[in-house]
């Protein structure tokens, strides 16, 4: 009796035959939208897209950010102090009262990112069709856990970092394809319930956006 | 009433209105033949109502959602080649993909049924120490019927999907792809969870927002302190080992970031070859399935990070009759299929008699060309009549419906075409059957047009039967399925073939 | 043009007054029409149902019969049925190559070629929308799931019918939903496919139409024998049936759901 693994590939090799032929995958789709990363019409589709997700968008300038997160965060009224990934810039975080810090050598426990207001995060970049924002576990993003069990997520997003297409996003991550990956589009919903969508599960119920452009 | 952890337990009588399905020991056939079954099913009004509202919902968000892609066709094109490619290339990609994952700090296991694969779910949760997982949900472990093996070892699987644990609270089985209660209208399940989901609010309300609390509430310890956790996958890439999966609620990050180990049962047709294939499936997806230009979260990861996420993951490869559906060079594109579930959804059929009546968990027009492939006699054959997956080639009117929206461009209607062939000449020399007998009369008398007008001259003898409308109204069986419930033309007194040659005569 | 007319099994034995209805509106727009004497069937029946090893000799004889049409003996062949052309274009090659008859598959191509459902004749190869049509009636139009899916007619039997005078054309409710006819699911799946029928004969009735039409007998036969079995009074006409009726040799509404052929 063989092993799984050979005898698995001994039954797709018989079922394909000798010489199965190579397949050419057309590509005529798009890799790139007509609007360029970054641009105002970018950042309205994104707006656009993520306000249809029920999330919360602002624009504001690289001076009123730190305000607008202490205002994203007071607006909440919720209690507990505020987690941030460990790599994310001291200078955002001014407004806040109660930070606390996590990494992956010096992890928060489950208990504690259940009991925070919220997360403030950066991104790695954002996708304006779909109004998608990628995460990829870099220190200005954290572990994935922190932008999962608080129940609010700050989202910081660089107007040079909004594309417009999911193929210019992907083709971007693809440079480090291990690192681990979190799309996020518009806070927790389901639509499991007679197929109609409603916002808030298990993910962060609030979704704030803020586009420093 | 007992609270339900998990374990599938005997139904009682005053179950009812839950659990219409006792868990069966096949989920990949289980019930009588479609005929009978969707039988069953057009009696259950309810059951009606809530699957036109939910699939008409569904149809018009997809159908917004794709017309807003320009390039929508083009998508398709590249998603089916790369499903091609997928098969054509399959022993490499697996191979690639396993040294990946292996690279990265995962562990690659091969099963080549579901009790094989079952059996390594549970030992790894054995060697943890773990009597509970937390589960995704995920089409694979249902097909292989993992909750039930696990619990005959003592180990609770815990659904997390909203849906899902609709239907396990319910001891229900689940009847689509996406949303697996969509039988359930938002009454029944806020009676289902009163009655069996531990710590449900009394005064809870069927409001869709309200009950998605509840589940919020009732898995969030659950969540904070599992140490395994099973999910499926929808993608895995051969050349970077990253496993995709796709979701909406959050549970699926939950089960993929907190417990320290991970089991991924991932179908061996689930491959990609490279990374920058997903940008092609990552539109498909999600407009097809939920009709959002985006699901909520899409989690991507590769191997073990260390100090994020599960330190062990472990990846179970499984065949369980897939290199079954390989063999055959028409019906193998079934397994190019990424359980968007849009071919439900605008099925006919399925809108009227939901996903029980498949008796398998892949139910509807994909589910009828990939359940009779899985579980028949390798080689392309079917079972023929004996078994009750033969009829579910004939459960379509092949209106097409369903190739139009597929994503990666099954050609289902032609697979049905051909499942039926094969379903006939099983039963070829086993059987007298009446139908064989006509096909054969017919393909004699149609194959000549002397012989034809013949049979057009003799049939036309029965026109006086149809009285002034020129219908009859009620025949024998077989002829009674059809005036069941319409009228039948009789045939002309005068063929057009004979009319015609009386006109050149007359000329 | 000259023109060969297939007129389908279905039509031919049970629904003449259909074929007849686009003789007259063929020859009335100038163009010669033939009925190539050696035609039965196309074969689709036999395929769908599974039966392939059966369906070889009738795709033979169809594909035999109209043949000449690949060596410009005729310009066009010429269905009034979207599911038939669908057959033709889509099944007989590639079951004529399954059984390893290539050559038959080659000639059926070629044949495939120049095979044009009715409203795809009337307005790709033919160039007209308005034919000249008379037809003062309340209709309502089905769009056959083969006709939309296999053959993609599109909009063109509907502009065919906006341009017929007199014609109140009013719109079917979910009509490109199928009407549970699919040839055997009929029989086998009889239960299902009258609950679809249900679905649709509400559907006809709520636009108050006097006639249903459809570009496919086969649907019509389906959809018409649930109207007459509700006596609903709606009748299951042609689209042939309409666009030949002028105001000089019209097309009478029939006692019953389905037109008698005409005497001529």
């Amino acid at each position: 009796m063989s092993d799984a693994r050979s005898e698995i590939l001994i039954r797709i090799r018989a079922a394909l035959g000798p010489d199965p032929a190579p397949v050419e995958v057309p590509r005529a789709y798009r890799t790139a939208g007509d609007l360029a990363p970054g641009s105002p019409e970018a950042i309205d589709l994104l707006e656009d897209r993520l306000l249809d997700y029920k999330a919360h968008v602002r624009r504001v300038s690289a001076d009123e950010l730190p305000a607008a997160i202490a205002q994203a965060v007071a607006d909440l009224g919720a209690e507990g102090p505020v987690v941030v990934p460990d790599g994310l810039d001291p200078a955002w975080l001014t407004g806040l009262a109660d930070v606390v810090a996590d990494s992956r050598t010096a992890p928060r426990s489950n208990a504690e990112l259940d009991a925070a207001a919220a997360v403030v995060t950066a991104a790695r970049v954002a996708i304006a069709d779909t109004g998608t924002i990628v995460l990829d576990g870099e220190p200005d993003q954290g572990r994935r856990a922190i932008s999962l069990v608080p129940d609010a997520h700050v989202c910081v997003v660089r107007a040079d970092q909004v594309v417009q297409t999911v193929p210019e996003a992907v083709r971007l991550l693809a440079e480090h394809p291990a690192r681990p990956q979190t799309w996020v589009s518009g806070p927790s919903a389901t639509s499991d319930i007679e197929l109609s969508r409603v916002e808030g599960v298990h993910g962060p119920r609030t979704l704030h956006v803020l586009l420093v452009v | 009433m007992s609270t339900f952890l998990g374990i599938p337990r005997r139904r009682e009588a005053d179950d009812e209105p839950f659990g219409p399905l006792p868990h069966p020991h096949e989920p990949l056939r289980w019930g009588e033949s479609f005929p009978r079954a969707a039988k069953a099913a057009l009696g259950n009004t309810q059951l009606r109502r809530n699957l036109a509202h939910a699939t008409t919902t569904i149809r018009d968000k997809r159908a917004r959602v794709v017309a807003e892609v320009p390039d929508w066709e083009a998508l398709r094109d590249a998603g089916s080649a790369v499903k091609q490619q997928v098969l054509a290339e399959l022993p490499e990609l697996l191979a690639r993909l396993e040294q990946s994952v292996t690279e990265r700090g995962g562990v690659v296991h091969w099963a080549r049924d579901a009790d094989e694969a079952n059996r390594i779910v549970a030992q790894i949760a054995e060697a943890k120490g773990a009597d509970e997982v937390v589960k995704i949900k995920s089409m694979a472990t249902q097909e292989i019927g993992l909750n039930e093996a696990l619990a005959a070892r003592g180990i609770a699987a815990i659904e997390t999907d909203l849906a899902e644990l609709i239907v396990q609270l319910a001891d229900d089985m689940p009847s689509h792809f996406l949303v697996p209660a969509i039988h359930r209208n938002r009454t029944e399940i806020r009676d289902i969870f009163l009655a069996r989901m531990a710590g449900a609010p009394a005064d809870l309300s069927d409001a869709p927002r309200e009950l998605a609390t509840a589940a919020r509430e009732h898995l969030r310890r659950k969540f904070l302190s599992a140490k395994v956790a099973v999910s499926g996958a929808n993608f895995g890439v051969a050349d970077t080992g990253t496993v995709a999966v796709v979701e909406s609620e959050g549970n699926g990050r939950m089960c993929l970031t907190l417990p320290e180990t991970l089991v991924t049962v991932m179908g061996i047709e689930k491959l990609v070859p490279t990374f920058t294939d997903l940008e092609v499936f990552l539109q498909l997806l999600p407009r097809s399935s939920t009709g959002e230009r985006m699901n909520p979260y899409t989690s991507l990861w590769t191997g073990v990070t260390p100090g994020d996420g599960p330190q062990e993951f472990h990846l179970i490869l499984l065949d369980n009759g897939r290199t079954k559906v390989l063999e055959d060079e028409v019906g193998r594109a079934a397994l190019h299929c990424i359980r968007c579930s849009a071919c439900l959804n605008v099925c006919p059929v399925y809108e009227r008699v939901g996903g029980h009546a498949y008796g398998s968990v892949y139910p509807g027009p994909i589910g009828a060309i990939l359940t009779p492939q899985l579980t028949g006699p390798s080689g392309a054959q079917s079972a023929g009549h004996d078994d009750p997956n033969a009829s579910l080639p004939f459960a379509s009117t092949l209106c097409g419906a369903c190739y139009e929206v597929c994503p990666v461009k099954i050609d289902i209607p032609s697979i049905l075409v051909d499942l039926r062939a094969r379903a006939v000449d099983a039963d070829r020399g086993r059987l007298v059957d009446p139908v064989a007998a006509a096909m054969k009369a017919a393909s004699w008398a149609m194959s000549d047009a002397g012989r034809f007008a013949g049979a057009e001259r003799a049939a036309a003898l029965t026109h006086r039967v149809g009285g002034k409308d020129h219908v009859v109204r009620r025949l024998p069986y077989p002829g009674s399925l059809w005036t069941g419930s319409r009228d039948l033309p009789v045939p002309a007194s005068r063929s057009f073939r004979r009319w015609w040659a009386d006109r050149k005569e007359s000329e | 043009m000259r023109i060969a007319l297939a007129a389908t099994c279905i039509a031919d034995t049970l629904f003449p007054a259909a074929p007849q209805a686009v003789v007259r509106l063929l020859e009335r727009l100038g163009h010669e029409v033939v009925f190539p004497a050696g035609q039965t069937c196309c074969g689709q029946m036999h395929v769908n149902t599974g039966y392939v090893a059966e369906a070889v000799p009738v795709i033979r004889n169809h594909v035999r019969t109209f043949a000449p049409v690949a060596d410009g003996e005729w310009d066009a062949v010429v269905i009034p049925s979207g599911s038939c052309t669908g057959s033709v274009r889509h099944q007989q090659a590639m079951v004529a190559r399954r059984v390893g008859l290539d050559e038959l598959a080659a000639t059926a191509e070629a044949v495939a070629a120049r095979t044009f459902e009715l409203s795809e004749l009337l307005v790709d190869v033919l160039g007209v929308t308005d034919v000249g049509a008379w037809f003062p009636h309340r209709v309502t139009y089905h769009p056959t799931c083969h006709s939309l899916r296999m053959v993609h007619v599109g909009d063109r039997p509907l502009r065919l019918l906006r341009e017929v005078e007199g014609l109140d054309l009013v719109e079917l409710p979910a009509a490109e939903t199928c009407c549970g006819f699919g040839g055997t699911f009929a029989f086998k799946n009889a239960d299902v496919s009258g609950a679809m029928l249900a679905d649709k004969t509400a559907n006809v009735r709520a636009t108050a139409a006097d006639v249903l039409t459809a570009g496919d007998m086969s649907c019509l036969m389906h959809i018409g024998g649930g109207l007459s079995r509700q006596r609903s009074g709606v009748r299951a006409l042609h689209l042939a049936e309409i666009l030949a009726s002028t105001r000089e040799d019209p097309t009478p509404l029939p006692a019953a759901t389905f037109s008698e052929m005409t005497t001529a």
